[in-house]
């Protein structure tokens, strides 16, 4: 089969680092090849060169088997190179139409021909089975159709390369395999699909060929019929991956968080969490499974007193924390490991040791009235990047500096440093490499093991499925529920997190 | 990733070189301007420099107009690091230096070592309250603070332009009457002779103390602590336990008080008495002090004397161009400061990865 993409020998160097490192890359016409590696081995710019947002320093490009050189968007997507970002690159207000025609607009009389342009795209939408509501506007439609709208928009600029940067990040089960369909299709017809992403899976389910990088280089290609995740992953990696979380079976002590009818309703009077009970024993990790956005976020910052519950009670230890100041509550006990960790975690602009003390800086150890004690932060600082093997190993660096990964071990470092009854972890591993995400399951298991209640927020169906001993469903600001244990298909929770299954309220209470 | 770490990289050497590169790309950009005007750049330059650094009367005329602009520029930078942008320096030196002249004016007969305290105090609280008032309205309503900054400036201008005119002020006048004897400041031409009929004064020692008190409060103590987190990231601050509030109305207060010291140099120092209209911007110029001095107390003495030295070096050469010129130079080293970041840095990439390129071949 003829060549669709080939990158020859590219290298880009950044100031220090060299992103891309004399990679080839060959990519089959009509199939639909993986490009996986860690966050960091240079995926994303390898893709970005190839769509005309970087120039590389050295190497070729051929499209079709013909060399070109790609200057701009502008060229790639001349050339018929359509990429869908991981953060769509939508106008929330206008409509999924206008969104579609958006700089490619068809004009008659320098007017907009917006009805020669709607059938043009019914058109399409109807071969590909892409169904969207052209007429609604983007902010009204979920990620999942958002997404559709962004490979519409790709295919009407006559796109038939079309690179998909870790499209499954933000999606359900569901959806997932809704846009495998989509691609397949796409594939059928010819197009030929680029595939980034770390999921393993996903990689195995849809994919022909698999190329794997390695911090810059190309680490192995293999077809995937003949290769298999764990294969992959010591790829990745560069050694053997565990990639099931060890846990052995425990029993689950008393209750030390105990949440009953919390409900939050905002400012606009939009009701987030509506009667939300449940209980995490010591020793024991809850997993909260839900699409993103259906209150757990609400859920977590109303315990960790970043908001004011409407009603109901917050327990920690039998003792009520809630309406009480962050401050008060981490005195209380809890440790929290925010799901956003740039904007809420860390300051990405101070160093790693000063990060290690957010929220501690109070503490005797660390301050008195008149001047911080810098030699305690400093070796804190020390004592908690070799324990959590957090690198560069340097106090001194800036948390911008370091990866998502390593940014993620100075926050779980941090926040098990306070030696707290009760963990939240809210999206714990969200952009984290798989090396570090085997690490902060393991850190999480053993806190468990040592008798922690731990609460975990994922959007990360597999993350809830290896970690918790109980899990429960979010929907619609509702626990709609709770399994008792582990034991239970993924498709199954699917249903549950996208409402079509459920009761109307589950209390997440005992065991 | 192991390899060494060229030190050009490093940010420290970087936020020292930044301001010094466009410090000296400013100045020649002025000697474009100088040409234009038809005069010798190297000469204007050399008479520049030769009147203000080269005799201890240029060098204390220097020190008079770079204390003033340590104030507001340590003022600015403490709110900065808050992520506060305090344009009302102004407003807050008019006010302090103001108490400084009132409280003077009507305690006669006090004790030197109680005297000066008290005035600078004085000056520290009226700067302080001016700060206050945005600090509060910031963090209660969420007003933003360069909108009510700037107003407070005008309501300061009018409110001591009204008591300077009508009420404190000695008839046919627009200044007060002298304060107490006893609250002055001692200029260095009393304790050294070189700087005989300049007015620097030892006002300059409390700039240098204010601005090692700035130093120490952010980088040595939990309040510089929570002041940093809060104005690198309030979602954080709010997470770690820290009032966002109470940090803007803390640094607003202590900001508007240095700026509020402005008074021991003009009023303690100086003329013994509050004049109207004696700050001729300081307070703005201060934004570009602490600009050039990125934030840094000791980096906002750096850029204090250098605008300092300009302030003065306008009257110098002031008979072979344009005074204006010297605006125009304050104003071309902002600009470059504001805008050499990313010219600089683009151009220290492209050294280091020639740099680079060259070690690996």
């Amino acid at each position: 089969m003829p060549y669709a993409i080939e990158l020859l020998n590219i290298t880009k160097r950044f100031a220090r680092t060299t992103a891309n490192d004399d990679i080839t890359l060959k990519v089959e016409s009509g199939s639909i090849h993986a490009l996986v590696g860690e966050n960091g081995a240079g995926k994303t710019t390898l893709m970005e060169t190839l769509y005309g947002l970087y120039q590389p320093d050295s190497g070729r490009i051929r499209i079709h088997g013909k060399e070109v050189s790609i200057r701009s968007p502008h060229d790639s997507i001349r050339l018929g190179i359509g990429m869908v970002h991981q953060h769509f690159m939508l106008v929330p207000p206008l409509t999924v139409l206008e969104n579609i025609v958006l700089g490619a607009e068809t004009t008659r009389y320098s007017l907009l021909d917006l009805k020669k342009t709607t059938a043009e795209i019914s058109e399409l939408a109807g071969r590909f089975s892409l169904s969207v509501p052209l007429d609604e506007k983007v902010e009204n439609i979920g990620v999942g159709i958002q997404q559709r709208v962004e490979i519409l928009k790709a295919i009407y600029r006559k796109a038939d390369i079309l690179v998909l940067d870790e499209p499954t990040a933000v999606l359900t089960p569901q959806e997932a395999v809704q846009l495998f369909k989509i691609l397949s299709e796409l594939k059928e017809e010819g197009k030929t699909i680029v595939l980034i992403t770390h999921k393993l899976n996903e990689v195995m389910a849809i994919s022909d060929r698999v190329s794997v990088m390695r911090k810059g280089k190309i680490a192995g290609e293999v077809e995937t019929a003949k290769t298999n995740p764990q294969e992959l992953a010591q790829m990745m990696v560069g050694r053997p991956v565990l990639l099931r979380v060890e846990k052995a079976e425990k029993k689950a002590g008393e209750p030390v968080l105990a949440i009953n009818d919390l409900s939050y309703v905002d400012r606009r009077g939009i009701s987030l969490l509506k009667k939300v009970s449940l209980e995490v024993g010591s020793g024991e990790i809850l997993g909260i499974a839900g699409v993103e956005g259906n209150g757990q976020s609400q859920l977590v910052e109303c315990i960790a007193g970043l908001m004011k519950p409407s009603s109901g009670s917050i327990t920690l230890d039998g003792i009520s924390i809630s309406g009480l100041t962050p401050r008060d509550v981490f005195a209380r006990g809890l440790a929290h490991v925010p799901e956003d960790r740039i904007k809420r975690g860390l300051v990405v602009e101070m160093d790693v040791k000063e990060n290690l003390i957010l929220g501690l800086h109070n503490q005797p150890q660390f301050s008195s009235r008149l001047a911080v004690n810098r030699k305690s932060i400093m070796d804190n600082a020390r004592f908690l990047i070799t324990k959590y093997d957090i690198r560069p190993v340097d106090p001194d660096i800036h948390a911008r500096g370091l990866s998502g990964g390593n940014q993620q071990k100075v926050i779980i470092a941090r926040e098990l440093s306070r030696n707290a009854q009760v963990i939240i972890a809210s999206q714990p591993t969200r952009g984290v490499d798989i090396g570090g995400i085997e690490f902060i399951h393991r850190t999480l298991v053993e806190a468990r093991d040592a008798g922690k209640a731990v609460l975990l927020v994922s959007a990360d169906l597999n993350e809830i499925l290896s970690l918790s001993d109980r899990i429960a469903v979010m929907y619609d600001g509702r626990i709609v529920k709770v399994f008792p244990n582990s034991k239970v298909e993924e498709s199954e929770l699917g249903l549950y997190m996208t409402g079509s299954k459920g009761d109307s309220q589950m209390k997440a209470v005992g065991s | 990733m192991t390899e060494k770490r060229h030190w050009l990289e490093h940010p420290a050497t970087q936020n020292f070189l930044i301001p010094i590169f466009a410090v000296v790309l400013s100045f020649a950009v002025g000697a474009i301007f100088i040409l234009i005007v038809g005069q010798d750049p190297f000469q204007v330059y050399s008479v520049l420099f030769s009147q203000t650094l080269g005799n201890s009367y240029g060098v204390g005329q220097l020190l008079f107009k770079t204390t003033p602009l340590i104030f507001t520029g340590l003022s600015v930078a403490l709110c900065f690091k808050a992520g506060l942008f305090n344009i009302g320096a102004e407003g807050q030196l008019q006010i302090g230096a103001f108490m400084t002249a009132l409280v003077g004016m009507y305690t006669v007969g006090v004790p030197a070592f109680i005297e000066i305290p008290l005035l600078v105090l004085a000056g520290m609280v009226g700067g302080g309250i001016w700060g206050f008032i945005p600090g509060y309205l910031k963090a209660k309503t969420g007003a933003h603070e360069v909108i009510n900054t700037i107003m407070l400036n005008f309501v300061a201008a009018a409110l001591v332009s009204f008591f300077v005119t009508n009420v404190f002020n000695v008839p046919a006048t627009v200044h007060t009457p002298s304060i107490a004897p006893t609250g002055r400041i001692p200029r260095f031409d009393a304790v050294f002779s070189g700087f005989q009929g300049s007015p620097v004064n030892f006002s300059i020692v409390i700039a240098l103390l204010a601005a090692l008190f700035v130093w120490y409060y952010i980088d040595r103590t939990r309040y510089g602590y929570e002041l940093r987190v809060v104005g690198l990231n309030s979602k954080a601050a709010e997470y770690g336990g820290i009032s966002v509030s109470k940090n803007i109305i803390v640094s607003m207060v202590i900001g508007g008080a240095i700026a509020g010291l402005v008074g021991t140099n003009y009023v303690m120092g100086y003329k013994y008495y509050f004049e109207e209209g004696f700050s001729t911007g300081t307070g703005f110029m201060g934004i570009a002090v602490a600009l050039l001095g990125n934030n840094n107390p000791f980096g906002v003495i750096l850029a204090a004397l250098l605008f300092g030295m300009l302030e003065y070096g306008g009257l110098v050469i002031n008979t072979m161009v344009p005074k204006e010129l010297v605006s125009i130079l304050q104003a071309i080293v902002i600009i470059f400061v504001i805008s050499s970041n990313k010219i600089f840095r683009k151009i220290l990439v492209n050294f280091l990865k020639k740099r680079t390129l060259s070690i690996n071949d």
